[in-house]
């Protein structure tokens, strides 16, 4: 009762014009919920706390394709918010809005907050900066895939849970010898395309699109039907066909499968981290995603999922100053190395990679650094830098569509990535068409 | 002789029948014609240009054979969940009109999956046949029968189809039953007294007396499993695997709000309207003659 009566004053104030002009008010909308939506709501409450200029409300507004839509929606209807989540996929139909967004270097200019593009880990914010370096939106949460093994699983199937898995050609090993020690579930995915075609193309430094697998222009095409990716899937086929390798849906259903023990081998992202330890009832070790040695000598780096921060046109310059210091404070080192060791996700600045480290985090939860070490060893080229692909989401789609007909056996690695690419190809120049 | 009640002024009619003629307006023709000056653009999600293409949304969709052959998917699809939620509803109907005691209960137990949402009654079915903890699946494990419907376009076809129509037979039981009490009892006696066994009677008679109703429900139901679907196969396949469960309605949702694609949507939408103009016409060409009131 109280609570209520609390808030309808909160609320009386609010409407009361004195009030009003006080505090610049800025919207931001995302997509979390859960654990992931009270760390964000700390967050925004911390923000608020710490200087009196400004306040932040945010707002759930759904997954992460319906926050993307509500914020189109809102933007068509002239109530759109000041800072908009959107999924890494999303990238490309956000840049092509050029009079829907203001670049995050733009905003951070303006408003003389404290910006060095130099201070963000090369591989999170390439994602989201043009070829020139600017930076247009603030990378949020990323992840990258990595590989978790159930230890209990190797043992009990009496195969060394130590053993090198960091290749596929070891994986494929111990997959047979995890089969044959009467193990029923030795590998499952998650994000199928994200991981084994996405992620695996930059870790082989091969291109899953032309044009800089999008960065250089509109008129990109899948090159994902080269001979590494129908190589590799080619062998996740045969593990299908012979019970080695799992199938269990698009999203990460397998997540359920792996926490609960039923699988030996997991591919999924680092920020799996949070749920796999609050759930396994069993040994797990984090290790790199695998790679190819016949393709590759040593792998390159592996791409980002997650979200970035996108700042909406339409708006008066001291509310862009506040989103300015919004997004400053969001990257100080404090803030970025809780969040990070609070999700699995990577912390965005170097810094704050550091201060985790210093802070001995990584060695009382060994393997939390392996993404960051992926993410990080080498510098990105034009093949791992990340993707820019318009239509994505849908795309996405039909790479799914074509590798459940890898995985159930109607089609051969081949003949599904020449349809997927042929596929895609059609909805990479419709985006093209409605963009240039 | 039908009675007609003549208005004398033009005022008192016009004010009658203009709030149908608001709703209408707002819900349906401005709607509708957006959607159709929409389908003759490709425009970009923000609404910041928009460039004509004529046609060129229509070719494009007809000229895809994904899109083309979602047509068969949902043909399939419609047939299935009619059949599906129309022969059982029957029989439980007939089942249900023969009961002396105990016939309300009976009715009201049948009513209530009608209360289900589409997309919560799909949650339940996906619970049940869930690959790893469903109940269903497990059993037919025990049956040495490996479920999969992640996979297998068959069972997932056959899922979408189960969900959809569970909740529709009690709708469609309603009407049923109602049908089968105003069939007159004297015709039926008359019957058993020539000698004829109850399903005899039942094929001969009571169905032919009740086609106004089957052919009302038959059309209902096709609509129904064309648009109020979407729910279900939202929750159970989003369309997969491999588009088996695409059916019409769901692709213009996955095209206009997962890719965006605003142009080719509004496109969609504009061929769906024709497809429900057709079954309207064919509603009202077939029925109105054969309803009597």
């Amino acid at each position: 009762m109280k609570k209520y009566l609390f808030g309808a004053l909160a609320a009386t104030t609010a409407l009361s014009p004195v009030a009003a002009t006080a505090e610049t008010e800025i919207q931001f909308w995302h997509a979390f919920t859960g654990r992931l939506g009270e760390l964000v709501a700390a967050q925004v409450e911390e923000f608020n706390a710490s200087q009196s200029d400004y306040t932040v409300v945010q707002s759930h507004k759904g997954n992460y394709s319906e926050t993307l839509n509500a914020g189109i929606a809102a933007f068509r209807a002239e109530e759109q918010p000041h800072v908009l989540m959107v999924f890494e996929v999303g990238t490309a139909t956000m840049m092509a809005a050029g009079g829907a967004i203001k670049p995050v270097y733009e905003v951070m200019a303006e408003s003389g907050a404290d910006f060095d593009p130099d201070a963000y880990i090369g591989a999170v914010k390439g994602y989201y900066t043009t070829t020139d370096g600017q930076m247009l939106s603030l990378p949020f949460n990323s992840s990258t895939p990595v590989l978790w093994v159930n230890r209990d699983a190797f043992e009990a199937a009496g195969v060394d849970p130590d053993m090198d898995l960091s290749t596929w050609e070891n994986v494929g090993e111990a997959l047979d010898a995890l089969k044959a020690g009467g193990e029923e579930c030795p590998l499952v995915t998650a994000w199928q395309s994200w991981i084994h075609l996405e992620n695996f193309s930059a870790y082989h430094d091969v291109p899953f699109a032309s044009q800089d697998n999008g960065f250089a222009g509109l008129d990109t095409e899948l090159m994902l039907n080269g001979p590494a990716q129908v190589a590799h899937l080619s062998a996740m086929g045969q593990w299908a066909e012979d019970g080695k390798f799992i199938y269990t849906g698009r999203r990460n259903e397998g997540g359920a499968n792996f926490r609960a023990g039923e699988c030996a081998l997991f591919t999924e992202s680092s920020a799996g981290y949070a749920g796999i330890k609050a759930e396994a009832e069993f040994d797990f070790d984090v290790r790199p995603l695998p790679y190819w040695k016949a393709v590759a000598d040593e792998p390159q780096n592996t791409i980002i999922g997650g979200a970035s921060l996108w700042i909406m046109s339409g708006h008066d310059a001291e509310e862009y100053k506040g989103v300015g210091e919004f997004l400053s404070f969001l990257s100080t080192s404090d803030v970025q190395a809780s969040w990070h060791q609070n999700t699995g996700y990577l912390p965005i600045t170097g810094e704050a990679g550091d201060a985790t480290r210093a802070a001995g985090f990584y060695e009382q939860n060994p393997g939390t650094d392996i993404a960051v070490i992926q993410m990080t060893a080498k510098e990105p080229t034009a093949n791992s830098k990340g993707l820019r692909l318009g239509s994505f989401d849908q795309i996405r789609g039909i790479i799914d569509e074509e590798l459940e007909a890898i995985w159930s056996g109607d089609k051969s690695a081949q003949e599904a990535m020449d349809s997927a690419k042929e596929r895609g190809d059609t909805l990479l120049r419709r985006f093209e068409s409605a963009n240039r | 002789m039908e009675k007609r009640v003549t208005f004398k002024g033009w005022l008192l009619p016009l004010a009658l029948i203009a709030p149908q003629v608001v709703i209408s307006a707002v819900f349906f023709f401005y709607p509708a014609a957006q959607a159709i000056w929409q389908s003759l653009f490709i425009p970009d999600p923000f609404g910041l240009s928009a460039k004509f293409v004529g046609l060129g949304n229509f070719e494009f969709l007809l000229s895809d054979k994904f899109y083309r052959a979602s047509f068969l998917t949902t043909a399939v699809f419609s047939i299935l969940v009619t059949l599906c939620s129309m022969i059982p509803a029957l029989f439980l109907a007939v089942i249900a009109d023969r009961l002396i005691k105990g016939s309300g209960v009976y009715r009201t137990m049948l009513i209530w999956p009608y209360a289900v949402a589409p997309a919560v009654a799909g949650v339940l079915w996906l619970f049940m046949f869930n690959t790893r903890v469903g109940v269903v699946s497990w059993y037919l494990g025990q049956l040495g029968y490996d479920w999969n419907h992640v996979l297998n376009g068959g069972e997932a076809m056959g899922l979408v189809v189960v969900a959809s129509a569970w909740g529709r037979i009690s709708y469609n039981f309603l009407f049923f039953f109602a049908a089968l009490q105003s069939v007159p009892r004297s015709v039926i006696e008359a019957a058993a007294i020539d000698g004829a066994h109850f399903w005899r009677r039942f094929f001969t008679i009571v169905l032919p007396l009740i086609t106004p109703t089957a052919f009302f429900l038959l059309v209902v139901n096709i609509v129904y499993s064309f648009f109020e679907t979407f729910g279900v196969i939202h929750t159970i396949t989003a369309g997969g695997p491999q588009q088996s469960t695409t059916i019409l309605v769901y692709k213009v949702f996955s095209d206009g709000f997962v890719g965006q694609d605003l142009g080719s949507s509004a496109a969609q939408s504009v061929i769906l309207l024709f497809v429900v103009g057709l079954l309207t016409v064919i509603q009202f060409k077939y029925i109105e003659k054969r309803v009597h009131y």
